[in-house]
C-alpha cells in the first residue's frame, strides 16, 4: 500500500460546553464531542454522518481550532496546533479552511463578492495580482467574473455557496472542512454543489472532511465514512465496506432509512425508538443503548470500546454480529 | 460600492435630498450671517416687542433686538453644538460600544460606567457637570458629549453582539483575520446604520438640552443668542409676542426634521439591499 501523507490528525478530542447556571458556572457540561480521533490523509474525503446534535459540526470546528478542545491534540501536517495562540493560528489558517452550512449568513451583506475574496488575500499578504487570482477562483467554482461587483443578496443559495467555496479555496488550503455545505440548499442545487466539491477535491488533492446528516450525500462524496452518535464515533470504515457490511445497529438503521429506488428491493427499515438522550447526561454504558433494539444488560452498564475488525473497519459495539 | 452609484442613489431618494437641502440652507444662513443680518446684540428699547414687519422680519424681543438676527446667530450656536457633539459622541461612543461588544471582559467595565451615567437623567447630569465646569459654549459642548456617549455606546454594543455571532464573522476568523480587521471592516459597517438613526435623535436632544441649560443660566451666557435661550425668554411673553416662540421653535423643529430625513436617507444609501 502506498504511503499517504497524513494532513490532519486529531486524537482523543473532547469538547465539553460548560453550562452556566444562575450563580455562574456549575459542574454540568454538554458533552458535545467525547473522545473522538480522526485522521485525514491527503486526497481523501472523510464523511462525518450523524443526527443533528451528535457533535459532528463541533468536531469540525474544533479540528480547525475555531473552538478550543477541552482535551486532545490536533496536528496539521505533523505540526501540533492544539495550543497555538490566536495570533499564531492566524498564520496557519490559510492551510485549513471551512465551507459553512448557511450560505445566507456566511457572507458579509455589505461587501461585494470581489471585495470579500480580495480581502482574504489581503489578510494572507498575497503578493500577486489579487483581482486576477480572485477571478480565477470564481471561474473554478463556476461563476463568471461578472459577479465581481455584486452583493451577496443578489444571488441564489447555490451561487452563494459557490462564493463560500471560492473564499475557502482562494488561499489554496490543504485541508477543507465542509460543514453541511448542501443542507440549506434545494435538492436540485445540492447535486451541483456536491459535484463541484468532489471535482475540486480531486483536482487539488485536498484532505476533506465532509459533514452531513444525509448519508446519501456522504455516501456519494466520501472515501471513508465516520458515523457519530451523541459525541462518540459509532462506526468507521471505507465507504464500500460500510455500505456492504454495516456492523453497528445505528449505522444499519441510518442506511435502512435511505429511500430505495428499486421497487422490487423491499428491505426492512429499522426505525429507531425514542429521542436522542441529553448530551448533558449521556447514558451510562453504550450511549446508544436507550434506542438500540438489541440492547442487553451489558450495554446498559459497560461502555464498548471502538473495536477494530480489520481493513480499517472499526465499530463501537459489544457484539460481533447483530441484527 | 462605487461612489458614483452611491451618489445616484442618494439623489434618487427624495426625502433624503429634501432633508439635506434643509440642513444645507440653515448651515449656509448661519455661516454667512454677518453679511446680511443686523447685529443680534444691538439693543433698541424704543421698539421692544415689535411684531414681524418689513424692518424686522421676525419682530423684536424685549430689548428691541432684531429677532431674525438672533435666530440666525442662534443657529450658529445650535449647529456648532449639535455637530460637534454628534461627531465626538459618535466617535467615542461607537469605539466604546464596539470594544464592549467584542471583548466580553471590557464589556463589564465599559457598560457599568455607561449605566451609572445613564442612571442620572441627562439634563440633571448636564446641569451638574455645567455647575462644576462653568457656563460657556465650550463647556456646554463638552457636557453634552459626555451625556450622549452612553446611548451611542449602548446601541453600538447591542448591534455588535448581534453581528458578532453571524456566521460571516466566524468565517473571517477562519480565514485568519485579525480582531481589528473584523471589527473595522465587518462589524462596523453592519452596525453603523442603527447608529445613524440614533444620530438624528442625539442632534435633536442636543439642541433641546442646550436650550434647557441656557434657560437655567448654565448654558450659553446671556446676551449671545441660542435657540434655547430665545425660546425661554419668549416663554414668559408668549401671549403678547408669539414670534418669540414661533421662529426659534420653528427653526429647531425644521432642523431636527431635516436631520431625520437625512439620517434615514444615508442609512438607505449605505444598505446594499435597499433598492
Amino acid at each position: 500500500m502506498e504511503e499517504r501523507k497524513v494532513v490532519i490528525q486529531a486524537e482523543h478530542i473532547k469538547k465539553y460546553f460548560p453550562m452556566k447556571g444562575v450563580l455562574g458556572k456549575t459542574s454540568e457540561a454538554v458533552h458535545a464531542v467525547d473522545d473522538v480521533s480522526l485522521t485525514v490523509y491527503e486526497g481523501e474525503t472523510v464523511g462525518l454522518v450523524g443526527e443533528t446534535g451528535c457533535g459532528k459540526s463541533t468536531l469540525g470546528r474544533t479540528i480547525l481550532r475555531l473552538t478550543d478542545p477541552t482535551e486532545g491534540t490536533i496536528r496539521l501536517q505533523g505540526e501540533d496546533i492544539t495550543h497555538y495562540s490566536e495570533h499564531r493560528l492566524r498564520k496557519i489558517r490559510q492551510r485549513m479552511q471551512i465551507v459553512f452550512q448557511d450560505p445566507y449568513s456566511s457572507l458579509n451583506p455589505r461587501m461585494t463578492i470581489g471585495h470579500a475574496l480580495e480581502e482574504v488575500l489581503v489578510i494572507q499578504k498575497f503578493k500577486g495580482n489579487r483581482r486576477e487570482k480572485a477571478e480565477d477562483v470564481l471561474r473554478q467554482v463556476g461563476l463568471s467574473e461578472a459577479v465581481y461587483h455584486r452583493y451577496p443578496h443578489e444571488f441564489s443559495g447555490g451561487q452563494r455557496q459557490r462564493v463560500g467555496i471560492a473564499r475557502a479555496l482562494i488561499q489554496d488550503p490543504v485541508f477543507l472542512v465542509c460543514d453541511e455545505p448542501v443542507s440549506a440548499l434545494d435538492v436540485s442545487v445540492q447535486a451541483q454543489i456536491v459535484n463541484l466539491l468532489k471535482k475540486i477535491q480531486r483536482e487539488r488533492n485536498l484532505a476533506n472532511v465532509f459533514i452531513s446528516h444525509d448519508i446519501n450525500v456522504v455516501r456519494y462524496i466520501s472515501d471513508r465514512i465516520v458515523v457519530m452518535y451523541l459525541g462518540h464515533v459509532m462506526e468507521e470504515a471505507d465507504k464500500e465496506e460500510l455500505m456492504q457490511n454495516p456492523l453497528h445497529p445505528y449505522t444499519k438503521s441510518l442506511l435502512s432509512a435511505v429511500p430505495n429506488m428499486d421497487p422490487r428491493d423491499r428491505r426492512k427499515t429499522i426505525p429507531l425508538q425514542g429521542e436522542i438522550p441529553s448530551p448533558i447526561h449521556p447514558p451510562a454504558g453504550c450511549v446508544f443503548h436507550t434506542r438500540c433494539p438489541y440492547a442487553t444488560e451489558q450495554c446498559r452498564t459497560e461502555r464498548p470500546e471502538l473495536r477494530d475488525c480489520g481493513k480499517g473497519h472499526r465499530v463501537r459495539c459489544h457484539f460481533e454480529k447483530i441484527g | 460600492m462605487l461612489h458614483k452609484e452611491r451618489r445616484e442613489r442618494f439623489l434618487n431618494n427624495k426625502m433624503a435630498v429634501i432633508g439635506g437641502v434643509i440642513i444645507l440652507v440653515i448651515v449656509l444662513m448661519a455661516v454667512f450671517a454677518p453679511l446680511y443680518c443686523q447685529d443680534p446684540l444691538d439693543v433698541a428699547p424704543k421698539i421692544r416687542f415689535q411684531a414681524p414687519g418689513r424692518q424686522h422680519w421676525f419682530g423684536t424681543d424685549k430689548y428691541g433686538r432684531d429677532l431674525f438676527a438672533r435666530v440666525i446667530y442662534g443657529a450658529r450656536v445650535s449647529m456648532l453644538t449639535g455637530f460637534t457633539v454628534v461627531v465626538a459622541a459618535v466617535l467615542i461612543g461607537m469605539t466604546l460600544g464596539l470594544l464592549a461588544g467584542y471583548y466580553r471582559k471590557l464589556d463589564a467595565v465599559i457598560m457599568r460606567i455607561c449605566d451609572s451615567l445613564k442612571a442620572i437623567p441627562s439634563v440633571l447630569l448636564a446641569i451638574a457637570l455645567m455647575a462644576f465646569l462653568r457656563a460657556g459654549i465650550r463647556n456646554v459642548i463638552l457636557t453634552l458629549i459626555i451625556v450622549n456617549i452612553p446611548d451611542i455606546a449602548r446601541i453600538t454594543r447591542s448591534q455588535t453582539l448581534v453581528v458578532k455571532d453571524q456566521l460571516y464573522i466566524e468565517a473571517m476568523k477562519a480565514v485568519g483575520a485579525s480582531p481589528a480587521r473584523v471589527i473595522l471592516h465587518h462589524i462596523l459597517p453592519n452596525v453603523i446604520s442603527a447608529v445613524i438613526v440614533q444620530v438624528s435623535f442625539v442632534f435633536a436632544s442636543t439642541i433641546i438640552t442646550e436650550a434647557a441649560l441656557s434657560f437655567l443660566g448654565q448654558g450659553v451666557p446671556a446676551p449671545s443668542p441660542s435657540w434655547g435661550n430665545i425660546l425661554y425668554e419668549g416663554k414668559e411673553v408668549m401671549h403678547k409676542a408669539w414670534w418669540m416662540i414661533v421662529f426659534p421653535g420653528g427653526f429647531t423643529a425644521l432642523s431636527v426634521f431635516g436631520l431625520n430625513l437625512l439620517g434615514d436617507g444615508i442609512r438607505d444609501v449605505l444598505d446594499p439591499k435597499a433598492k
